[in-house]
């Protein structure tokens, strides 16, 4: 089983799941946060006042699947999320050493 | 065949410029006037209403303040909104009332009242009488009054927001309602020196009301500091607000209550012309709050490349705290020119103030200070009775004694107390640290410092 990371642009969130859901991924976790990389923020002015905005709105997608599924989810999300612009984001895999589904306490692959 | 644009332009200027340009003269409606009953009752009705709305501006400065601050300090904010609000209730009540409207009871005849608490009502069902027959009642007064008081204490807490520790900052809050507010506005509404012997003209308070409440403020934020990380690098580093739509509602409320503020100041409104003068009022408190936002839409965009919405909200109040001095007699066109004055006065003013290290957090200083002191200037515009000295004298009268005694105040309570929270506090939030609630525990925290 591999954990698969992808930092991707907010807007992008919907196509990408639509996507995955399609190829058979049956559950995700989602969070916010913010990042930069290379592409750097902009500078905003409040009150007279110059400011840099570093950090860029984010969201984490993480994803557990079988490792037959790896290529092909990595694939859709890298197709999905692409805008061609600087900012799109990585995507990262993880080896998974154990998964268990708290409800039914089964695991290996049975739990994702 | 149509006239040339621009000579319509110029016929509007000339109209807009020149008060009272009516159509036909002045028309007598009846004739016979209100009965004096009548008129008492109407004066004390335009004390009731213009009252309940400036009570409101209460309202006003906490959303907009609560708006400006960062979510971790919310409760905070509302916590010294309610307070002051009712301890200028109560301090007003107990001692302030009869400082600053003496009647004849003074200690130095102009300059201090005597010592009188517990300000007292007229009795139920007017039994005994009323105290003044050709005004309106004492509590409609003392109601009416007390709200202005309220207003000035509302004013500091914005400035000094985000670093202040609450009980001082409550006790100031006392001193300055139940006396430093009372005695100077003894000097002009009280009939005392500034009005008698200077003939200062300050109709509702730009002066009285607003650069008081500037100067405590700068007192304040001269001895608390600024808010950490503020100024660090010699650079100045912005410190968002949380929320936009609280901070324009709480503008708005505060337009609104202005109505009151200013309207009410005509004190009374039993006879033609009170009617028609309260009315006048009404218009011009307006298109001054618009000039004093258009001038920073223009200005802002053109200086900054975009529209600052929190700028654009200062440049509302500052163009009402310019029309507060004088809102009778300007045209409508005047008006709106004068506030717009007052606009251009905080755009340059609040990165004033960052430059000389002066953190104020919502701009008070520069809405109610600055713009107050052009406000009781731009009196002179429009009001033959006003004279340059008996302005500026008065302005400067106030702004030593509130300035002075209120930096005192503070300092004694930096001295004994302590008026700001230590650093880890100020980190943590002073909703965590002085409060104990949280405003929103629900929302995620993570990205704030």
């Amino acid at each position: 089983m591999k954990l698969i990371i992808a930092i991707i642009k907010p807007f992008k969130l919907e196509e990408v799941r639509e996507a995955l859901t399609a190829i058979g991924v049956q559950g995700m976790l989602v969070s916010e946060g913010k990042g930069f990389g290379r592409q750097s923020g902009h500078t905003e002015i409040y009150r007279g006042a110059e400011y840099a905005v570093t950090f860029v709105p984010k969201l984490k997608l993480e994803i557990v699947v079988s490792d037959a599924l790896v290529a092909t989810v990595v694939d859709a999300i890298s197709t999905t999320a692409k805008t061609g612009r600087i900012g799109d984001g990585k995507i990262f895999t993880l080896d998974v050493e154990q998964a268990i589904r708290i409800r039914t306490d089964e695991t290996g692959p049975d739990a994702l | 065949m149509k006239r040339p644009l621009f000579l319509s332009l110029l016929a509007a200027t000339a109209m807009a410029a020149t008060p009272g340009l009516a159509q036909e003269a002045g028309a007598a409606i009846g004739g016979t006037g209100l009965p004096a009953d009548g008129i008492w009752i109407m004066n004390t009705l335009l004390f009731l209403m213009g009252g309940f709305l400036v009570m409101f501006m209460a309202a006003g400065f906490c959303m907009l303040e609560v708006g400006l601050v960062r979510s971790k300090n919310v409760s905070m904010q509302c916590t010294k909104n309610i307070a002051l609000f009712s301890l200028a209730s109560l301090g007003y009540y107990l001692i302030g009332y009869t400082l600053m409207y003496p009647g004849d009871n003074w200690m130095h005849v102009g300059y201090l009242a005597n010592f009188n608490p517990f300000a007292q009502l007229e009795a139920v069902g007017l039994a005994d009488g009323a105290d003044a027959a050709d005004y309106a009642s004492t509590g409609s007064d003392f109601f009416f009054q007390l709200m202005f008081c309220a207003a000035t204490a509302s004013i500091v807490s914005g400035a000094l927001a985000e670093r202040i520790k609450l009980w001082p900052f409550l006790i100031f809050t006392f001193v300055l309602t139940a006396v430093i507010y009372p005695i100077q506005a003894s000097w002009k509404w009280g009939g005392g020196f500034l009005d008698s012997e200077y003939g200062f003209l300050d109709f509702a308070g730009s002066t009285v009301v607003h650069s008081v409440g500037g100067w405590a403020a700068l007192a304040g934020a001269l001895l608390l500091g600024a808010r950490a990380g503020k100024y660090r690098d010699g650079r100045v580093n912005p410190i968002p607000g949380s929320s936009m739509p609280l901070a324009t509602l709480g503008t708005f409320i505060l337009w609104l209550g202005w109505f009151g503020f200013n309207g009410g100041s005509q004190l009374a409104m039993g006879t033609l012309g009170d009617a028609g003068d309260v009315s006048r009022i009404f218009t011009n408190t307006n298109a001054a709050a618009a000039g004093g936002v258009l001038a920073v839409v223009l200005l802002t965009q053109v200086l900054y490349g975009k529209v600052d919405l929190t700028m654009v909200l200062n440049g509302a109040l500052a163009g009402l705290v310019s029309i507060t001095a004088e809102p009778l007699t300007p045209s409508i066109g005047v008006a709106s020119l004068i506030g717009a004055v007052g606009g251009i006065i905080v755009v340059f003013a609040v990165p004033l103030l960052d430059k000389l290290r002066i953190d104020d957090v919502v701009g008070a200083i520069p809405v109610h200070l600055f713009a107050g002191i052009w406000g009781t200037m731009a009196v002179l515009l429009t009001n033959t009775d006003a004279t340059l000295m008996g302005q500026v004298i008065p302005i400067a009268i106030v702004g030593g004694f509130t300035f002075v005694a209120s930096f005192v105040v503070w300092l004694v309570l930096k001295i004994t107390l302590g008026i700001r929270v230590s650093e880890e506090e100020e980190m943590m939030g002073l909703d965590a640290a002085e409060i104990g609630i949280e405003a929103y525990p629900e929302f995620g925290k993570a990205s704030q410092y």
